[in-house]
């Protein structure tokens, strides 16, 4: 601390921070900086606090001194006590300022909070938003998930070889990425270096937000002097020379240290024992305002309760007094694996639930070996069922005879407990899932969004950063008398209101019932999507890992006001359901791996990319010793034709593939060197007018270049441009196709602003939405590079011959002088290309539509925008579906058929009445089903999914809805189809059995 | 037509229903029924009421506060809608729930901004919840200035819309004063007390229209500004901050946690533009429609007629402050629009559009450089018109200490709080 020597004068100075996980303390005498410390403080501030001035009162003594609290829940403490309060960032710059002047950037990581400070012409101070969690807090969660130390993470990451894509908007979503690539088998090394990598990424797109880091850039803060492998990214991914990169030894208590900067302006000064007893006296009781009521009243209340649900039980028996025939149900959860055996008569002979520590097929391979052991001989087993996420390869693995969809393993588990079910909860360490059932068969199935997922796995993470286990969390939950309401949207949010509540002096009792109550009401009011708890239905079953925990369970029955069913297995109903449907496929002989093959299994995975198309995407290899392979991480047929198993796949209509193949051809165009070059960005409305604008364009006599079908990469090459953070993933794309243009050397790029899109008389008005609009705006504003060439965004009526002609003339007086009669005549010749384009789609819908009726297949409306025929905004849905056995229609290829009226919204944007037309139709058509494609952020479908759901069950049809971002895991999206298509399948057999 | 509605409308216990099946609220229904409106602005919203009141109906401004409105509204409303949807909503269930109320005998009104931002929807998420919540035969009102759909017992007269905007001009000077008068006063809470005293005044007059005739209300205006003047005010130097933003969050307590309050207990002053010129935008938009797209040519022309009258009035506001002399009087409208020049088209008109960018850049040209820019989580027109323009707003004004924050059922106030404070530390600096 050489440098320092100067900035004190003598005398004595403390900066103390106390931020959402750590304290960090900076005592300075006479310049010497005699006591630091940094910890975590559990939660527990007041006490910390006392105990850190506790440690430092004799090294002041009776001395006055002067004093500054800095950090998130320093606030709290330090009006309560009346010292002087800085706000963090502004402390961090205080340090800059009088330590490294010549300091370009900070970039400080706290445990939730991220930081990025400019120092150039004035700083410029940023901050995460309110939706982006992923930092210190972040790498804990994280950490947790995988089950290494942070320690340890570190060390693997440093061991990479390769980087996955990971979303990096928030920790909820980083893990949704995470969690599949744990149980498909790639190197915790890589994901390790990965997840470090979504914080780079992060902090550069959600904090830079346009502006560049470069120059000589300091890091801060806890994680970033801790974890060598994210510093290492930080430096690579932002090009620094090593001289540039400065990772001072002060890093971690750098506010602190800055605090105590901030305090030797300021003349009040402190005497140590009196600050003491001030903090002693403190009342962190009665602060707390918002408050529920308690889980329980009294003991006998919760002794009855739990006398209620140990109603609810499997008969089990010990494996050795069992023999006869068993059956064998494997539940290979997102971050839980079950396996459950059961006799004859259904009695449960060996069971096993267990975090998967990331390894799935390690646990499950021990499992068989112990259960190989156990069964001596006596018993043999008959069948044997795999569900879950890593269905697949497990089943691959080891051989079982069956698949299940995760829906239909639990409401065959669920029946056994209550023939009558109507309707099943079920709360999973990263899922919520629940489904009605309706004259015996499943009739609706709700999932969460990604946003909102991880409700189960957070609480259990929680508790731990608290240092508790999830058991003694719990416990302290059910008698807490003030419960915190912590609010209902995602994790993120909850760690920010569990952060103020903390600051409010709750007690761990109390955040832990919150919690609980959070979880019930998010899966309520947010997945369900329920205003009374009586439309749920009168037998209802609760099950998934989260509901063995009885804060859970009874917040959950006093948010519905009656009781339900929590079977005793209620982790293992995925495994019991599975078991029992394997007693019901009836086999002479499993196929299950024997005991002898299971010694000598070995299992290795290695990462390659798929040259087969142009989506390059990361497949995992899992190898197994018999020469089987399998291989994940694939969006298409292709990558998994590798594995030469689905090369018979039929090819079925699908209206995306069709459009995607029509845009490629006109994406193909040839290039004029005498002529200038119109860049046309691919992205939002685009999608949309691309022949119009193309044919107009090229007869007005420009060349016309397209910015093709979006890739991650050129999602990333715009990233740091993006200054919304929460604007759909389509807008954010955006950014990346601009570049991909400039790089193309157009001389033009134009992507109009349509405040009215095209009027196809469906509605009531013919909007865009705003950010289809007016992005453009927003592009000029954020992207300087865009001054390099002449960027177009001008207002047009396209719906007006006159008024667009006119404005048209105006602005491409500039390049070449066109007459009204000739610009009128381009528009003409356009708007027929426009026309032809929609009708031929239509056509081919109709084409579709047909096949599938021939063929006896289901046709699937996958109802979006226009931009969500783009590859990398689906992630490959379509295919997905066409490899299910449905025939894929877009929402514009079948919205000429019916015209939805009478609905219960203002029916004012283009392209969401095509959505509602196309829900008429599929409503109106037994054969027909849809599901709705959503843009996470796009707020418009907040309304516009409601409506298209009530247009679907006011016809008794399913609705199926599916939340997409830049997330690439396919894992749910394909839960909810194949659980479409097993309903649609039962639905169809129960028909069928009927009309005989 | 008119027929043909009526043929199609359909009575059920007493309560007529359109063919859509939403609650009627006939002209007759104006006599007994209540009219329950959730607050937006406290001073403006309490001289509407009295206003409306004069015209024959009932009012009630709700005042609900609290976790419970958040809950109901989150319950009623699709989880993803903007947070004042959410909060609208809320406040009206509760207080139909409330039991304070015969449901019989109540109306709900709800302004709707047309355009296409969602927000022209929340007419219908209201119907929607109401009818979840099972009180469909309550009849909902839409409040708005852009000629869409109406109930046949609220619909006003050119003269009485008049009157509505007179509450405007008063509001927004009250609203002037305050804030630039509550940081300074010397004895605690003389400019509320000064604040209510108006409001019941000009209420008692409203029930006079000699006294709602505009030569006497531009005649109020030296007296009231006088009065403010009159405050003991301390001259401290004292950081000045502008809000700015969605127009819900911006202006409602219950939207943003309190914000102007707390602005001041951390020791700065508050401007927040008045609601005449989000008047004046919407009203000149039309215009703007017709420059741009060539439509509506006869709503472009009466628009131009309206926004020119209105503009006169603002500008009447201004001369009385500036000739007083003591307060910063607010810009002309005409000037404001000025200001997005160089930073954003004048197309951008969902939401608050080009009105927000507008207002920032004016706060910054009068010396406000503090500028706090609320939005709702997710807002779609505050991707551009808010964030989206920020950095070319520093890159101009390099003196510009501008935050977004975020408003949303679970965003918590200590980060909101954090990220405001460190704003005033760096305007405390700038001082």
């Amino acid at each position: 601390m050489e440098q320092k020597k100067s900035i004190f004068n003598s005398g004595i100075y403390l900066g103390v921070d106390v931020g959402s996980t750590t304290i960090k303390l900076a005592l300075f005498k006479d310049n010497e900086l005699i006591y630091k410390t940094y910890q975590r403080h559990l939660s527990m501030i007041k006490s910390k606090v006392l105990g850190e001035l506790k440690k430092i009162e004799p090294l002041i003594g009776d001395e006055s001194f002067h004093l500054a609290f800095s950090g998130s829940s320093g606030l709290g403490v330090a009006n309560e006590i009346g010292v002087p309060f800085v706000q963090e960032v502004f402390a961090t710059s205080e340090l800059v300022k009088a330590v490294e002047k010549d300091t370009n950037v900070v970039i400080e990581l706290g445990g939730e909070d991220a930081k990025v400070i400019f120092f150039d012409h004035g700083t410029d101070e940023r901050m995460n938003g309110t939706c982006a969690g992923g930092t210190g807090a972040f790498i804990d969660q994280m950490a947790t998930l995988m089950n290494v130390t942070n320690e340890e993470l570190d060390e693997l990451s440093l061991k990479s070889e390769k980087i996955y894509p990971i979303a990096s908007r928030c920790g909820v979503f980083a893990k949704t990425d995470i969690q599949p690539l744990l149980n498909q088998g790639a190197r915790k090394e890589d994901i390790s270096a990965s997840i470090y990598q979504a914080i780079v990424n992060q902090t550069i797109a959600g904090l830079a937000q346009g502006r560049k880091i470069e120059g000589k850039v300091m890091f801060l803060g806890g994680p970033l002097t801790f974890c060598k492998g994210l510093r290492k990214q930080f430096v690579e991914t932002l090009e620094l020379s090593p001289e540039n990169a400065i990772f001072p030894e002060y890093a971690p208590i750098s506010v602190a240290v800055g605090a105590a900067i901030y305090s030797s302006k300021i003349k009040e000064t402190f005497n140590v024992h009196d600050l003491i007893s001030k903090v002693k006296s403190l009342d962190t009781k009665k602060k707390v305002t918002k408050t529920l009521d308690p889980l329980f009243e009294s003991q006998d209340e919760y002794d009855e309760f739990l006398k209620r649900h140990s109603k609810a039980t499997v008969e089990e028996i010990p494996i050795s007094e069992y023999s006869g025939d068993a059956y064998l149900g494997i539940d290979c959860g997102s971050t839980t694996t079950k396996l459950v055996l059961i006799s004859d008569s259904n009695q449960i002979i060996y069971s096993y639930y267990n975090s998967n520590n990331g390894n799935p097929v390690e646990i499950i391979k021990s499992e068989l070996e112990k259960i190989y052991t156990l069964i001596e001989g006596r018993i043999v087993i008959r069948g044997s069922v795999v569900t879950g996420y890593g269905e697949e390869l497990i089943k691959k693995a080891f051989k079982i005879d069956a698949g299940l969809v995760e829906t239909l393993a639990h409401y065959t588990a669920a029946k056994h407990f209550n023939p009558n079910v109507d309707y099943i909860l079920d709360i999973g360490g990263q899922d919520i899932k629940c489904f009605k059932i309706r004259k015996n068969a499943i009739d609706s199935i709700n999932l969460n969004e990604a946003c909102s997922s991880g409700c189960g796995s957070f609480i259990e993470t929680f508790a731990k950063s608290l240092g508790k286990d999830i058991k003694e969390f719990a416990k302290l939950g059910l008698f807490a008398s003030n419960p915190v309401d912590l609010g209902s949207r995602c994790t993120v949010f909850m760690n920010s209101s569990v952060k103020q509540a903390q600051k409010d002096g709750a007690e761990i009792g109390d955040i832990s019932a919150g919690l609980s109550i959070s979880v019930v009401k998010n899966a309520i009011y947010k997945v369900i999507r329920e205003a009374s708890a009586s439309a749920l239905g009168k037998n209802i079953v609760v099950q998934g890992g989260t509901f063995l925990n009885d804060a859970v369970l009874r917040a959950f029955e006093k948010e519905l006001g009656y009781n339900v069913i929590r079977p005793v297995i209620s982790g293992l109903m995925g495994a019991y359901g599975s078991a029992l449907y394997a007693k019901t496929l009836k086999l002479e002989k499993s196929n299950l791996i024997s005991r002898e093959d299971l010694e000598k299994f070995t299992h290795t995975s290695k990462m390659v990319k798929c040259n087969g198309c142009g989506n390059h995407c990361n497949l995992t290899i899992n190898l197994f010793n018999d020469g089987e392979r399998y291989i994940s991480g694939n969006q298409c047929e292709k990558g998994e034709s590798l594995g030469a198993e689905h090369a018979d796949v039929i090819q079925l209509p699908n209206l995306f593939k069709y459009k995607q193949e029509k845009f490629k051809k006109l994406f193909d165009t040839e290039v004029d060197e005498n002529k200038k070059t119109i860049g046309l960005p691919m992205s939002l409305g685009m999608y949309d007018l691309a022949p119009f604008w193309k044919t107009l364009f090229e007869e007005l006599g420009f060349n016309v270049v397209f910015s093709g079908f979006s890739t991650k990469k050129i999602y990333q090459k715009g990233q740091y441009t993006i200054p919304s953070d929460t604007v759909c993933y389509p807008a954010k794309v955006m950014h990346g196709h601009i570049f991909e243009l400039l790089d193309k050397n157009v001389d033009i790029i134009f992507y109009p602003c349509l405040t009215y899109n095209v009027d196809e008389k469906n509605g009531d008005n013919h909007y865009n939405c705003p950010v289809v609009a007016y992005y453009s705006e927003l592009l000029a504003s954020n992207l300087d590079e865009l001054k390099k060439v002449d960027f177009l965004y001008p207002y047009l009526n396209i719906n007006s011959e006159k008024e667009l002609s006119k404005e048209l003339v105006k602005i491409f007086a500039k390049y070449r002088k066109i007459d009204a009669k000739s610009m009128k005549n381009a528009i003409n010749i356009a708007k027929i290309a426009y026309e032809r384009w929609k009708f031929d789609i239509k056509q081919e819908g109709k084409k579709a539509l047909e096949f599938a009726k021939n063929n006896d297949r289901y046709a699937l409306i996958l109802a979006g925008r226009p931009y969500h025929i783009d590859p990398e905004i689906n992630h490959g849905i379509d295919k997905l579906a066409t490899r299910l056995g449905f025939v894929v229609l877009s929402e514009d290829s079948v919205d000429d058929i019916e015209l939805a009226t009478n609905l219960g919204v203002l029916n004012q944007w283009t392209f969401h009445a095509r959505m509602y037309n196309a829900a008429k139709f599929a409503s109106k058509n037994k054969d027909v089903e849809l599901v709705q494609l959503v843009s996470f952020g796009c707020g418009i479908d907040a309304i516009t999914t409601d409506e298209v759901r009530s247009i679907m069950e006011s016809e008794g049809k399913l609705y199926t809805q599916i939340k997409i971002d830049e997330i690439t895991n396919l894992g749910a999206v394909k839960i909810r189809l194949r659980s479409l298509k097993g309903v649609l399948d039962e639905k169809k057999n129960e028909r069928e059995n009927e009309d005989n | 037509m008119k027929r043909k509605m009526k043929e199609k409308m359909k009575i059920i216990d007493g309560v007529m229903y359109d063919e859509n099946g939403d609650a009627v609220f006939t002209k007759e229904c104006k006599k007994d029924y209540t009219l329950l409106v959730p607050t937006m602005l406290p001073i403006h919203f309490a001289l509407l009421k009295s206003m409306i009141e004069e015209f024959g109906y009932k009012v009630e401004v709700l005042d609900y506060r609290g976790s419970e409105v958040i809950q109901t509204g989150l319950k009623y409303v699709h989880n993803d809608t903007c947070y004042p949807a959410t909060l609208v909503i809320g406040e009206l269930l509760e207080a139909v729930f409330s039991g304070k109320y015969d449901t019989h005998k109540i109306a709900l009104v709800i302004s709707q901004t047309g355009g296409g931002c969602r927000a022209s929807n929340y007419l219908f998420l209201l119907k929607k919840a109401l009818k979840k919540a099972g009180y469909g035969y309550i009849p909902v009102l839409s409040f708005n200035f852009s000629g869409l759909k109406t109930q046949p017992g609220f619909r006003f007269s050119i003269p009485e819309f008049y009157d509505l905007a007179k509450c405007l001009f008063y509001g927004d000077l009250l609203m002037l004063l305050k804030n630039q008068c509550e940081p300074y006063e010397e004895e605690k809470g003389e400019t509320e007390r000064l604040v209510n005293f108006w409001i019941d005044k000009l209420s008692k007059e409203f029930k006079n229209k000699k006294f709602r005739k505009y030569k006497h209300i531009k005649s109020n205006y030296p007296l009231i500004i006088d009065s403010f003047a009159k405050i003991k005010r301390s001259d401290e130097v004292k950081p000045k901050v502008g809000i700015v933003g969605e127009i819900f969050v911006k202006y409602s307590p219950l939207g943003n946690n309190n914000l102007e309050k707390f602005l001041v207990k951390e020791g700065a002053e508050v401007y927040v533009p008045g609601l005449l010129d989000f008047m004046l935008y919407s009203v000149y938009n039309n215009v703007i429609d017709f420059d741009l797209y060539g439509m509506k040519k006869l709503t472009a022309k009466v628009s131009n007629l309206i926004y020119k009258f209105l503009l006169k009035k603002e500008e009447d506001i201004i001369d009385a402050v500036k000739s007083e002399g003591t307060f910063m009087p607010p810009t002309l409208f005409s000037e404001t629009l000025k200001f997005r020049e160089g930073y954003i088209s004048e197309g951008v008109k969902m939401g608050e559009g080009w009105l927000l960018t507008a207002e920032m850049v004016e706060l910054i040209n009068k010396g406000i450089n503090n500028i706090i820019c609320t939005q709702p989580f997710g807002c779609l027109p505050n991707h551009i018109a808010g964030k989206g323009v920020m950095k070319q707003i520093r890159e101009k004004n390099p003196n510009a200490n501008i935050i977004a924050i975020d408003y949303d059922a679970s965003a918590s106030k200590i980060n909101q709080e954090n990220r405001i404070k460190l704003m005033l530390s760096n305007a405390k600096e700038n001082l």
